[in-house]
């Protein structure tokens, strides 16, 4: 019998129905597994008692002949800025020191519901503003992943951002699926650079009630998976309307996993020429022309497309998140939750929490934020960068009436050495320059693991679909997972790297 | 440079967040930059373009103007650094 940690949802719900294992002894086998991985650092909190009981609950349910859930007995990580109920929820920050929510974010309630079974929190960075979980109070998380050759082979790479702890987790095998949330490209980017499947579904589909603010209008939640039938299984679970969150939309949500059918045949795919960046990594173009390939031999048309607003993306990105999460973050005072250091007045004491309790990347976007939306600048930066966002997404509505889906690299590079970056904060950015305009523009965009670099590391290809489409978005996907064929796995016993088949 | 030492002291000020005097300057170069990279979208032709404030191209639902929560004194105040008789306390600012 295959390993239990082994197993996808898919797979997993297959021998839980037909009795072949229990949901303890799977959630067993993955406490075990986050045990030995703990060089990874992929989680903050482990909650091996929680996974247990629920386990427990799913097995008496299937004992009894319940209901059973689209997610029964399946062991996830969640993301640590999902707000969970009597748990420690940190949002990688040291001003939640302590906090435990008195309730449940929507979308982990959605998926406890659904049956699945939680083995902890996920790191990240630090209120989810990062392309690397270096920003981590809690310290940086290590890809799975290791080069087998070029300048950083043998070192330990970044995971991605910032949804690290997720991506690690699931490639490493600490979990078989986990929620993580996207604002630019938090969970695309870390699934490309961990070599496993994340979607960002259309804003909208998944509840923010109960998830760590960063930026309002563009935070969206989503599942990262083994596999895409598995994102459509889970994204069916954690989506629905909730009229806790005003932007939550009143749609239904299909049946995702039914709506991969194989036939994408007559479907036509947009290549946007703007994506094609100066500079270029060639094996990021060579990975690009496969994917089109792939999709051309399962039978899609190819039609060249073009969003010309494309490289403005980036800096009016760069403007709307920030503005939006200084007027979020304005919240950590040091007096309802949280961390307080003590200061001679009230405004002292909010200094002295704010200046302690925040890391460098989450200061320097609160002043950039509170720059471009103090008075004088509001106009000429807050407002100039929405017209952009107008434009960016006027392009999408356009290339849209075109094509079905459109086919772009997730990242510019494959994952980089731990350290590497850091000190420049606007090289960290441009990680983000294929996946941040889909966030401006709202739309649905999934990150397929299409192949591996010259160094063994994996690379992600990116799907843009319609609003709402996700359907036909995830079907695309798993035409495109199907042909590139990507078997591997991060070599996590073989310290000289590599990957295996 | 765009932003000076004295403005990120200022910003910082407003957004009530100690920074100590040694990392003004480094911050003030940092945040220069990316400012600077930022200026790149006045190139673009804006006049008469709408600004997108939500992508949910939807009016804000209303709902009735009722109580729907409430009685959670302790859940609320469970969290807090510090509490007194059942409310939040501060550093005084009654002299």
């Amino acid at each position: 019998m295959t390993k239990l940690t082994e197993l996808n949802i898919a797979s997993a719900r297959d021998g839980l129905n037909k009795g072949e294992f229990s949901a303890t002894e799977l959630a067993e086998a993955y406490i075990q597994a986050v045990e030995a991985g703990r060089d990874l650092n992929a989680y903050i909190t482990e909650t091996p008692d929680v996974a247990l009981e629920r386990a427990r609950e799913s097995d008496d349910r299937r004992a009894k002949g319940a209901h059973i859930g689209a997610m029964d007995g399946i062991p996830i990580a969640v993301k640590d800025l999902f707000c969970t109920e009597g748990v420690l929820t940190t949002a990688g920050s040291h001003i939640l020191d302590g906090f435990v929510p008195p309730y449940e974010s929507t979308v982990s309630a959605n998926l406890r519901s659904a049956g699945a079974v939680m083995l902890g929190k996920a790191n990240l960075d630090e209120f989810a503003m990062g392309s690397s979980n270096i920003t981590s109070y809690y310290g940086p998380v290590k890809n799975p992943w290791k080069a087998a050759s070029g300048s950083d082979a043998g070192k330990d790479l970044v995971p991605g951002g910032s949804s690290g702890g997720s991506a690690a987790a699931v490639a490493g095998g600490l979990a078989m699926a986990a929620t993580g949330t996207d604002t630019g490209g938090s969970i695309r980017q870390p699934a490309s650079f961990c070599g496993i499947v994340g979607i960002k579904p259309t804003y909208g589909r998944c509840s923010r009630w109960g998830v760590v603010a960063f930026a309002s209008s563009l935070d969206q939640a989503g599942p990262m998976t083994q596999t895409v039938q598995d994102a459509a299984i889970m994204l069916g679970a954690m989506s629905g309307y909730d009229p806790k969150d005003s932007t939550s939309a009143n749609v239904a949500v299909p049946d995702f996993e039914a709506a991969i059918t194989g036939d994408v045949k007559g479907l036509t795919i947009g290549i946007p020429k703007e994506y094609k960046m100066d500079g270029m990594d060639p094996q990021i173009q060579a990975l690009w022309d496969k994917g089109i390939e792939c999709l051309k031999a399962a039978g899609c048309n190819i039609k060249d497309v073009s969003l010309p607003h494309t490289k403005y993306a980036l800096a009016a990105y760069y403007i709307v998140a920030p503005a939006e999460a200084s007027a979020n973050l304005a919240r950590y005072d040091g007096v309802r939750y949280g961390l307080r250091v003590p200061g001679d007045s009230l405004d002292d004491m909010y200094m002295n929490t704010r200046g302690e309790g925040f890391g460098d990347e989450v200061q320097r976007r609160i002043l950039i934020g509170t720059y471009a939306l103090s008075s004088g600048y509001y106009d000429a930066y807050y407002i100039k960068a929405q017209k952009v966002r107008t434009l960016i997404a006027n392009d999408f509505k356009a290339a849209f009436e075109d094509v079905d889906a459109i086919l772009t690299p997730t990242a510019p590079s494959a994952a980089f050495a731990l350290g590497e970056k850091q000190e420049d904060p606007l090289a960290m950015y441009l990680n983000d320059v294929f996946t941040v305009p889909t966030s401006l523009a709202g739309l649905p965009g999934i990150s397929v693991p299409a192949g591996l670099s010259a160094d063994g590391l994996p690379l992600g290809l990116q799907l843009i679909g319609k609003a709402f489409d996700e359907a036909t978005l995830l079907n695309v996907a798993s035409s495109l997972e199907a042909a590139a064929a990507f078997n591997f796995k991060p070599d996590l016993f073989n310290s000289k790297g590599g990957a295996s088949s | 440079m765009s932003l000076d030492k004295d403005t990120v002291k200022n910003i910082a000020y407003l957004a009530r967040m100690r920074v100590s005097d040694d990392k003004l300057e480094p911050l003030a170069g940092e945040l220069s930059a990316i400012m600077d990279w930022v200026e790149q979208l006045q190139e673009l032709d804006t006049d008469g373009v709408e600004p997108m404030a939500s992508v949910a191209a939807m009016a804000l639902p209303q709902r009735k103007d009722v109580v729907t929560d409430g009685n959670c004194q302790a859940g609320v105040l469970k969290n807090a650094p510090d509490r007194e008789d059942g409310f939040f306390t501060v550093p005084k600012v009654v002299e």
